[in-house]
């Protein structure tokens, strides 16, 4: 059942396009598996109560613009597993059940997002991961994990971006928190699949991955030594590479939504 | 180099609160059995606690404020540091090339990690802790893997607990910075230890909202407990 109650989607400063499209699939008729239909199954409220009795019918724009931004994100993750989980044969068996596990996640923070949010939640984009052509993710394995390791690094500093934005709030920014590691733990993870056997590449960024990243838009910015105005490099005697990847750096709203940009329909 | 705790943090330690003389005179360590890391201020034995003017300096305390935060994760990277430096150090029998590859890269960050936040602390900063690993088997696959696991886990759930604690949204940010990269520590060892399987973000971890855990210090502090023989105190850590 299509909802229309929301007018405006968080990419339209990228695409007012978008708002013609919404994309309102019923995810128990979208041929989903066991797991992602079980997954869709579990709602989440208690925070969404919580909030609102905090709250009353409103939350503060600002709090409600992250937890926007950050909902556009996760509906991009879960359309994005929904399908590549969905199509047979494109997920090799003996890894499938990590995927299926990140689907859960995704469909589990898109749920608990909305359920904070309610009234106040944008509406689901339609999607092309194909980026006009330029990927073919649900065709080619090596693809879907690029896709998929690109799309984790890119949550894990879009949250880290905003949690600055959600200090007013302790239980929400908490909230944020606790999404943010689990699209850690998402981006090592699929990070590790990317290589066979003992030749698994490492599950953190180092430097900024120049020249071996698709989207190098992802990682700029992730070779930043200096925290809190500390040239880290003159504090340790650790290698340069390994500072880099014991620091995981944030990215603007706007630099997430370009690349979220590239994958609207 | 105390360049990251400059001016403006309206919760600045007081004197005595998360330096001072602990700090001056360096600390004692624990002599005897293992001890309860929250509220021993007033219970130290006065036997083994005493500097030259009659203080009891026997417990590291935290301090209060952002530092006081600041300082519970310095210790926790201690922590860490300390036990990846042994597992690195001598490899547990049979360890592939790969998890001898994980385990370096692990020692090298949280190294980093303790480096960098006793700079930014300055002298502020507590001093270095006592460990005790002796229920460790460094040669043992499971033992190694295992504490890895529960040491990364533990420490994921401690910063998600300790973002809302910071009130300096700079000091917040590094700690996300961190707390990433420590949730990319933990996939990796449950990956070692279950590879290719949901474990890697278990529901043991992740719950069905699809969040991580988050703990408050003292929960933190009781799990590191069995191996810290410094004794710590969070109390004038903030709890909002």
């Amino acid at each position: 059942m299509m909802t229309m109650e929301n007018k405006t989607t968080i990419l339209d400063q990228l695409d007012q396009d978008v708002l013609e499209t919404v994309a309102a699939q019923d995810p128990q008729e979208a041929g989903l598996s066991f797991a992602a239909k079980a997954a869709m199954a579990s709602v989440p409220v208690a925070l969404g109560l919580m909030s609102r009795q905090a709250f009353g019918q409103s939350l503060p724009q600002q709090i409600k613009d992250v937890l926007n931004f950050a909902l556009t994100l996760e509906y991009l993750e879960e359309a994005f597993y929904q399908m590549g989980v969905g199509k047979a044969s494109l997920i090799p068996a003996n890894v499938k059940p990590v995927f299926e596990q990140i689907l859960k996640h995704e469909s589990a923070h898109v749920a608990l997002l909305k359920s904070v949010l309610g009234a106040d939640a944008v509406a689901k984009p339609a999607f092309d991961f194909t980026a006009k052509g330029a990927f073919n993710p649900f065709n080619d394995y090596a693809t879907f994990l690029i896709l998929s390791q690109g799309f984790e690094d890119t949550g894990v500093r879009a949250y880290k971006g905003q949690a600055g934005n959600l200090m007013s709030n302790d239980m929400i920014l908490t909230v944020a928190l606790q999404i943010h590691s689990v699209e850690a733990r998402h981006a090592a993870e699929v990070r590790r699949i990317r290589g066979p056997g003992n030749a698994k590449p490492d599950a953190w960024i180092e430097f900024a991955m120049t020249n071996a990243a698709p989207i190098q838009a992802v990682y700029n910015g992730e070779d930043n030594i200096m925290q809190g105005g500390v040239d880290v490099s003159t504090v340790t005697d650790r290698p340069v590479e390994a500072i880099t990847e014991a620091f995981d750096e944030p990215l603007s709203k706007e630099a997430v939504l370009a690349i979220a940009g590239m994958f609207l329909a | 180099m105390v360049k990251l705790i400059t001016g403006s943090n309206p919760a600045a330690p007081e004197e005595g609160q998360g330096r001072g003389a602990l700090n001056r005179r360096g600390f004692m360590k624990q002599l005897v059995g293992s001890v309860a890391l929250m509220g021993v201020m007033s219970g130290c034995d006065a036997l083994f606690g005493l500097d030259d003017n009659g203080n009891n300096n026997m417990t590291v305390d935290f301090g209060s404020g952002d530092i006081g935060v600041l300082n519970y994760a310095y210790a926790l990277e201690q922590l860490e540091a300390a036990f990846y430096i042994k597992a690195a150090g001598a490899y547990f029998s049979g360890a592939t090339d790969e998890e001898k590859r994980v385990l370096t890269d692990l020692r090298d960050h949280e190294i980093v990690h303790r480096d960098f936040l006793k700079a930014a602390l300055g002298t502020s900063a507590i001093p270095a802790l006592e460990v005790d690993f002796s229920s460790i088997n460094f040669s043992s696959r499971n033992s190694v893997l295992g504490t890895a696991r529960v040491f990364e886990d533990l420490g994921v759930s401690a910063y998600n607990g300790a973002g809302k604690l910071l009130t300096n949204p700079t000091y917040l940010l590094l700690a996300g910075k961190i707390v990433s990269v420590e949730a990319r520590h933990a996939a990796a060892i449950r990956d070692l230890i279950m590879p290719n399987t949901a474990y890697f973000a278990g529901d043991d971890v992740v719950d069905a909202n699809g969040l991580d855990m988050a703990r408050t210090p003292s929960e933190v502090l009781g799990m590191a407990d069995p191996y810290i023989v410094t004794r710590v105190s969070a109390a004038n850590l903030p709890t909002s």
